[in-house]
């Protein structure tokens, strides 16, 4: 069975829908920017960090968009999940024709409702202050998978995944075959995460891992991750359910593939990588795809812009596609987006599937000067167009921990 | 070793479950087999101890043992005279 994708959300450092998300990041126009020194419960007025950006997003008024009942229960990374699930679901409006009884809500939040947690845990430890009966379910992660079921009364499997930075990836990749295999009928899947609170701040921090001025993913200069918010969602429903209801269809999902390192808690090894690529290039085989590889025109690299993942990311790229390496576009749309964590594989999937959509890749935006030692023909500078005789594109992450996952999109030509 | 050095050495073999006696100024991280993030860790932990702060690009050149504790050693003693002032 073929798989569709029909429907898709964002809301993002860089813009709120999908229409503002393309739009700036064909633009390049970087969500990443300084944020307010002030923070909750901080003693002293000096935050202290060694760095200064972040990627927030601006302009979401949660409150204009959701109930107050629903405000109160769900954290912001929830209230995130759930406007960009409206957004893909009212883009696709797959519900139409699949039952909700048999369709899947599959989420990826690996932080859950932090800012809740601390909220309550400061005012508990420091002046025994009560804890507020919502504080479980704000800080809950799969309280966004929660919410999106109930609002469109999804009664079939829902669940949230947890794999640090590569959460959002394995949820639309679990969707994707539980609809190939016939499990469910159609799924919306994708992630959530809003977890910059400054105890979150200070542990990265601690971990000298973050840029002092912004991420520059594949950049010779290249100085750490910055990190950010967000959530995106996809609806997905087979190919042949889309067109004979006549529905939009933004790309074709053909490939997932999964592995671990089994190395190492931060340190990744481009073994691992390199297994989760071919994996998911093999997987393509059930949509007829055969010579994956040769067709690769895209590749949304997981890119975080630290020494380590970038160098290892770029071996893990050379040993799944051998001598063809060179000749495939690869670029970060962290550069606009910050590092969402959970969130992060979902947005990255939007973007992808845009950039198959439109046959025009997004650049890495802020990159210079490509380090040449990583031998990627690394987008810069401005969008390109889609080599005409390619139609496939990966979207690559790999989390602490090393657990990878890798989703593959075809172009398809309307 | 002076006191600084016995305790960083102290923590060390404790973080990585080996006798003290066997790790000395020229011991290698390599030889520790300590690792960017053990790094990270055992700098977070000496910071805490000696109320300094490891600049990124002193860690990264950090080799052997005796980097580390001449490293702390001109942290303390700055910090010690600017105090004084």
């Amino acid at each position: 069975m073929r798989v569709a994708v029909t429907g898709l959300g964002c809301v993002t450092p860089i813009g709120t829908s999908v229409e503002t998300f393309q739009k700036a990041m064909y633009a390049g126009q970087s969500g990443i920017g300084p944020f307010p020194r002030e923070f909750p419960g901080a003693l002293s007025p000096d935050p202290g960090l060694r760095y200064q950006t972040l990627g927030l997003v601006k302009n979401f008024d949660a409150a204009s968009h959701l109930s107050q009942s629903v405000m109160i229960v769900a954290d912001r990374s929830a209230q995130m999940g759930i406007v960009a699930a409206r957004q893909a679901m009212e883009d696709s409006g797959m519900l139409s024709r699949h039952e909700p009884a048999a369709t899947a809500v599959i989420t990826g939040c690996a932080c859950g409702g932090r800012a809740a947690d601390e909220d309550a845990n400061r005012g508990l430890y420091t002046r025994n202050a009560r804890v507020p009966p919502t504080a479980i379910l704000r800080t809950m992660a799969s309280s966004g998978a929660s919410h999106i079921s109930t609002e469109f009364g999804i009664t079939g499997p829902v669940l949230n995944i947890a794999t640090a930075c590569a959460s959002g990836t394995h949820a639309i990749g679990m969707a994707f075959h539980m609809v190939r295999s016939g499990m469910v009928s159609a799924a919306i899947a994708g992630g959530y995460e809003a977890p910059l609170t400054f105890g979150f701040l200070r542990a990265w921090d601690s971990m000298r891992v973050v840029s002092p001025q912004g991420c520059r993913p594949f950049s010779v200069d290249r100085d750490g991750m910055t990190l950010g918010e967000g959530a995106a969602m996809l609806t997905l429903e087979p190919l042949e359910d889309a067109l004979a209801r006549g529905a939009r269809v933004y790309a074709e999902i053909v490939g997932f593939g999964m592995s671990s390192d089994a190395h190492h808690i931060t340190q990744p090894r481009a073994g691992g990588a390199a297994l989760a690529i071919t994996r998911a290039l093999e997987d393509a085989r059930h949509a007829g795809i055969e010579n994956a590889a040769s067709r690769i025109g895209y590749i949304n690299a997981h890119g975080t812009g630290t020494a380590a993942n970038d160098a290892t990311e770029a071996e893990a790229i050379h040993i799944a596609l051998g001598n063809r390496a060179q000749d495939v576009p690869v670029g970060s749309t962290k550069s606009l987006t910050g590092h969402s964590i959970g969130a992060t594989g979902a947005i990255e999937a939007v973007a992808t599937v845009l950039a198959l959509k439109n046959s025009l890749l997004p650049h890495t935006a802020g990159v210079v000067n490509v380090d040449s030692a990583l031998e990627l023909d690394v987008l810069v500078n401005e969008p390109r167009p889609l080599n005409p005789q390619r139609d496939l594109a990966l979207s690559n992450s790999l989390a602490f921990g090393g657990l990878n996952a890798v989703l593959a999109f075809r172009r398809l030509v309307p | 070793m002076n006191d600084i050095g016995a305790r960083i050495i102290e923590l060390i073999a404790k973080s990585k479950d080996l006798p003290p006696a066997g790790i000395g100024p020229d011991t290698t991280f390599e030889e520790l087999q300590i690792d960017s993030l053990d790094k990270v860790n055992l700098s977070f932990e000496v910071e805490e101890m000696f109320s300094v702060e490891i600049p990124d690009e002193s860690l990264n050149s950090l080799k052997t043992v005796g980097d580390i504790v001449r490293g702390v050693e001109r942290l303390v003693a700055a910090k010690a005279r600017e105090q004084e002032a």
